[in-house]
């Protein structure tokens, strides 16, 4: 027993399930340990029996994996096959189904135990992408049980890509061993081989290896070397990381932001609905991956694409809504305004929690859009990745508009001048109703893309419209550069600093250089000219 | 019966319509269910003060519904003392100010024999004057950072001691992954805060040193979790196995296992422990990233007991929803309710004083098989269960304290407060009695 009295005495009151004995008593055979349910007798188990060779090992370690794993209380071990059930140990199917069967749970020390007793299954896979994935998987464990297994398999590799891989994981390995008499130089190569690869988990391992005292001087002070050499790397390639981190929370700040520098910006309405706008946009993709997973579940992968369109039509259609209904009454009274768009959001807040409940609601991301890729030495998360350029391609697109379409020629006429372009044939309530609604779907399309990353609740909005209003009036109302130059100024500079002061004094040292930078330049770093807030 | 039934509920309707009209619809079922069953007589009013919109509407209104699902059921069980429950249902919509005001309304408008109310400490600071200048009673469900006992509150939610220190304990051993670097992160408000000095006191007793202790404070509703996230990562990579104890509070949980799934720390790297995450917040997740990540509470749904088992039928008939979670602060509250309903019996009244003194030992059956005691310092004994996050969305019980932990008011963590103990009964009868030197310190809760 490796653990400590009081340890086991707390396993022993282990409460799971219905049916669970607690004896960490020797079991007949990793078959009975399996089922003991015991989470240490199982992680044992689990590697004696990938070890074994049995043929029974690969469907066995699969259905614990999948939840297929049923024991039942007589201590039989069995796996489900759609309706009917195998016997765990023979594979033969058992004619009736077995009484008192209850699924076998994992914790993470079996999860741990199981990833890497099917990586070391994995190692001699025909196959050679799984071979690489194992021999990947192994670099992560360095288990010193698993050396054998990896020394196996290189002997047989013939692939140089996974030979790589082998190497690694065996140097990780052979550096997890206690260190013994003899094998010096043998851990002097490893130290030199993992410096070679570089990256958080060399790391770890070398500055274990160089904190430990029982390891010879050279190997740790090649260890300690190692270290600082991944030191200095990782040190400069977090310069690009803080700076992609940046980039991408000012892009979050961008989408949030473009559809009031139209409403706010082009139009002067102070909308504190905006908010709202981006959680309807939210819920939108909800509803329409809901739809879509009733209606064509072929489809769900590409469900968040579907919803970009219905939900900019949704909240576009919603913003001429609330300019016909609302606004238009209100024009140059920014007070009256303020109030009227304030007391909406709340409206649609509660309208919101009493249709779809106060909860969150769980927008899933398609597989395309999680993970991560590494790139040099940065870590590239996807989801980011894709909103990133889901920012650019929306300011293009509004750029797009407002310089090359009639609407946005006629938008621009009706800022510079309003009566001008009423005399000139305009019809500007028109113009107003569809600027607005360009501005709430734009908010709608943020709010698709925020669904990815942020909560979907009612209270989605609230967290947005202050941020949204500093970036429009820091950028320089009326003008889109400004918008984006601020956006981007405001993510890398929250970026740089929250590293170094924290986050809680990050976002205060920014409002203050954003309120000392106001004084200064009140009209933003890009200031324009036209009817704007002034007139 | 027949005859004053319609009066009656046409007088509650009447009242009620003066209060939100999401308050009102509730509350206006509850009486009505109430008074086709229960006795005559001049009903017992319990106040009910969580907040229905902002913020916090996210967590409070579940355990609003709760309380109206149990006094429905009391009311069907014959009532209290012969008299009809009646439910009073205020909105302090997420506005600590306004939790104060609502709670001066209901202990002098309404009158209400218990009030069962609050979630954030702030709400519960801003509330407990109220309750001290008008000898109230409040029922507070949370787990929170405790340094705190009024004779007017109930703790029915855990103290550190019931939470934050058996989850250490958890991460320390064999099982969680033997951890020997912590990174405490946290949202900026005072149970993070509480919670983690306590936490980094009880880990450098057990020998970790001040360099394997990182901890982060972030603001509310924080979204933006890359830096953060990545910080942990490099954090970890010290060669010593590394977990993460987070009190991230509320909505900000979201986009951090969002962006911890994102990142590739899995639950087999880096554990990360969590004190304010549980069924219901789930719920809003894609819970696929996150499977092993762990979670303490004196409750989890998953749990399987006979008394759980009704409780979450009876919740579901309720709520006419099959999916609606249960979570711990439900637990709470209906420990608590049934403590107030065993006290009020005992005591033959519903005088705050007498029922106040009657509290103290009552003892009530939990719903996950063990017995809840009132203790002198208005905490309750519980169990204290550490889950992993399922695939389903619900958590598996894996692991479990001996025995049941009693709520300690003070924690021994923290230097100030080592010598302090709450106990309101005879002779004591002091929130703050310091057993060194004898002495009462009074007046000063906090």
């Amino acid at each position: 027993m490796r653990k400590a009295g009081w340890l086991s005495g707390v396993m022993a009151a282990l409460v799971m399930g219905a049916a669970i004995v607690f004896s960490p008593l020797a079991h007949a055979d990793e078959f009975d340990a399996l089922a003991s349910g015991h989470f240490e007798d199982m992680a044992g188990a689990i590697a004696t029996l990938a070890a074994s060779g049995n043929p029974q090992a690969v469907p066995v370690l699969h259905a614990l994996e999948e939840h297929q794993l049923f024991a039942s209380s007589q201590g039989g071990l069995f796996i489900r096959q759609g309706e009917n059930y195998v016997d765990a140990r023979t594979g033969q199917p058992v004619s009736a189904t077995p009484p008192d069967l209850h699924p076998m749970r994992l914790n993470n020390r079996v999860r741990k135990a199981l990833a890497g007793a099917q990586a070391e299954m994995e190692l001699v896979a025909p196959q050679r992408d799984v071979r690489l994935k194992a021999a990947t998987a192994l670099y992560g464990r360095h288990d010193p049980a698993l050396l054998p297994a990896i020394d196996h398999a290189l002997s047989v590799e013939k692939d140089s890509g996974v030979r790589v891989k082998l190497e690694e994981a065996r140097a990780a390995t052979i550096l997890g061993q206690a260190p013994v008499e003899g094998a010096q130089s043998q851990r002097l190569e490893a130290v030199h081989t993992l410096a070679g690869v570089g990256g958080l988990e060399a790391r770890g391992i070398l500055a274990s290896v160089a904190a430990a005292s029982v390891e010879a001087p050279d190997v740790r002070k090649a260890a300690s070397e190692g270290v600082s050499a991944i030191d200095w790397h990782l040190r400069m390639w977090s310069v690009f990381q803080n700076a992609f981190y940046g980039l991408s929370y000012g892009s979050v700040l961008l989408l949030a932001a473009t559809g009031l520098a139209i409403t706010f910006g082009v139009m002067g309405v102070i909308n504190m609905a905006h908010g709202e706008m981006m959680m309807i946009g939210a819920y939108t993709t909800w509803m329409v991956q809901q739809g879509i997973r009733a209606t064509a579940p072929m489809l769900e992968p590409v469900s968040i694409l579907l919803a970009i369109p219905v939900a900019f039509l949704v909240c576009g259609t919603i913003g001429v809504v609330i300019e016909r209904g609302l606004i238009r009454f209100l024009y140059g009274r920014p007070l009256e305004t303020l109030l009227a768009t304030w007391g909406l959001s709340l409206i649609l807040q509660q309208a919101v929690r009493s249709i779809f409940g106060p909860t969150n609601l769980a927008v899933e991301t398609p597989l395309w859009l999680s993970g991560s890729f590494a790139l040099g030495g940065m870590d590239i998360t996807l989801n980011r990745l894709a909103i990133f350029i889901f920012a650019g391609l929306v300011l293009g697109g509004l750029m797009l508009v407002l310089r090359r379409t009639p609407l946005g020629l006629q938008m621009r006429a009706v800022t510079q001048n309003r009566r001008m372009a009423a005399l000139m044939g305009i019809r500007t309530p028109r113009v107003d109703a569809l600027a607005f609604g360009l501005g709430a779907g734009l908010a709608g399309l943020a709010g698709v893309a925020v669904s990815q990353i942020d909560n979907v609740s009612p209270n989605l909005g609230q967290s947005y419209i202050i941020d949204s209003f500093m970036v429009v009036v820091f950028g320089g109302v009326g003008n889109l550069w400004g918008t984006l130059a601020a956006a981007m100024a405001l993510g890398m500079g929250g970026k740089i600093l929250e590293p170094t002061i924290g986050a809680v004094s990050a976002k205060i040292a920014i409002l203050v250089l954003v309120i000392l930078y106001i004084q200064r330049h009140p009209r933003g770093m890009f200031p324009v000219r036209g009817r704007g807030v002034e007139s | 019966m027949p005859v004053t039934l319609p009066n009656l509920s046409r007088r509650a309707f009447g009242r009620l319509a003066l209060a939100s009209s999401v308050a009102a619809v509730g509350a206006a079922w509850s009486s009505e269910r109430s008074y086709a069953a229960a006795p005559k007589g001049e009903p017992i009013k319990v106040g009910i003060l969580h907040s229905l919109s902002g913020t916090m509407a996210i967590s409070e209104t579940t355990l609003k519904d709760v309380m109206l699902m149990l006094i429905a059921e009391q009311n069907r069980k014959g009532g209290l003392l012969g008299r009809p429950l009646e439910a009073v249902v205020v909105d302090p919509a997420s506005n600590w100010p306004l939790f104060a005001e609502k709670a001066r309304q209901l202990l002098s408008v309404d009158k209400v024999s218990a009030v069962f109310g609050c979630w954030t400490s702030v709400s519960r600071k801003s509330v407990l004057p109220v309750f001290e200048e008008l000898n109230g009673i409040l029922f507070y469900p949370v787990q929170y950072e405790a340094q705190e006992c009024s004779r007017n509150i109930f703790y029915t939610g855990a103290a550190p001691n019931q939470q934050a220190i058996p989850a250490v304990d958890y991460l320390l051993s064999e099982d969680g992954g033997g951890a020997k670097r912590f990174a405490l992160v946290g949202t900026d408000y005072v149970y993070p805060r509480t919670t983690n000095q306590i936490l980094v006191n009880y880990l450098k007793s057990k020998g970790i040193a001040d360099e394997d202790i990182m901890v982060n404070y972030t603001p509310f509703g924080q979204s933006d979790w890359q830096t953060i996230v990545s910080q942990i990562k490099a954090f970890g990579s010290a060669g010593k196995k590394t977990a993460v104890v987070s009190t991230i509070n509320g909505d900000a949980n979201v986009p951090f296992y969002k962006e911890l799934g994102n990142q590739g720390i899995s639950s087999t790297d880096i554990p990360v422990m969590a004190f304010s995450v549980g069924e219901e917040e789930l719920a809003g997740m894609d819970t696929k990233p996150l499977v092993g990540q762990l979670a303490a509470w004196n409750y989890f749904e998953s749990i399987d007991t006979p008394a759980n088992e009704a409780f979450i039928k009876q919740w579901h008939e309720f709520t006419k929803n099959p999916k609606r979670t249960t979570n711990d602060p439900m637990e709470a509250h209906y420990i608590g309710f049934n403590m107030w309903v065993q006290a009020v019996t005992k005591a033959g009244t519903t005088d705050h004083d007498k029922v106040i003194d009657a509290m103290i030992g009552i003892r009530q059956p939990n719903l996950t098989g063990g017995v809840a005691e009132m203790l002198p310092d208005h905490h309750l004994t519980k169990p204290v269960y550490i889950g992993e996050i399922q695939d389903d969305g619900q958590f598996s019980v894996v692991w479990k304290t001996p025995a049941l932990v009693p709520g300690q008011a003070w924690s021994p963590w923290v230097p100030e407060t080592k010598d302090l103990i709450g106990d309101w009964s005879q002779p004591i009868a002091c929130g703050n009695y310091n057993t060194v030197t004898k002495t009462c310190i009074g007046k000063k809760h906090a």
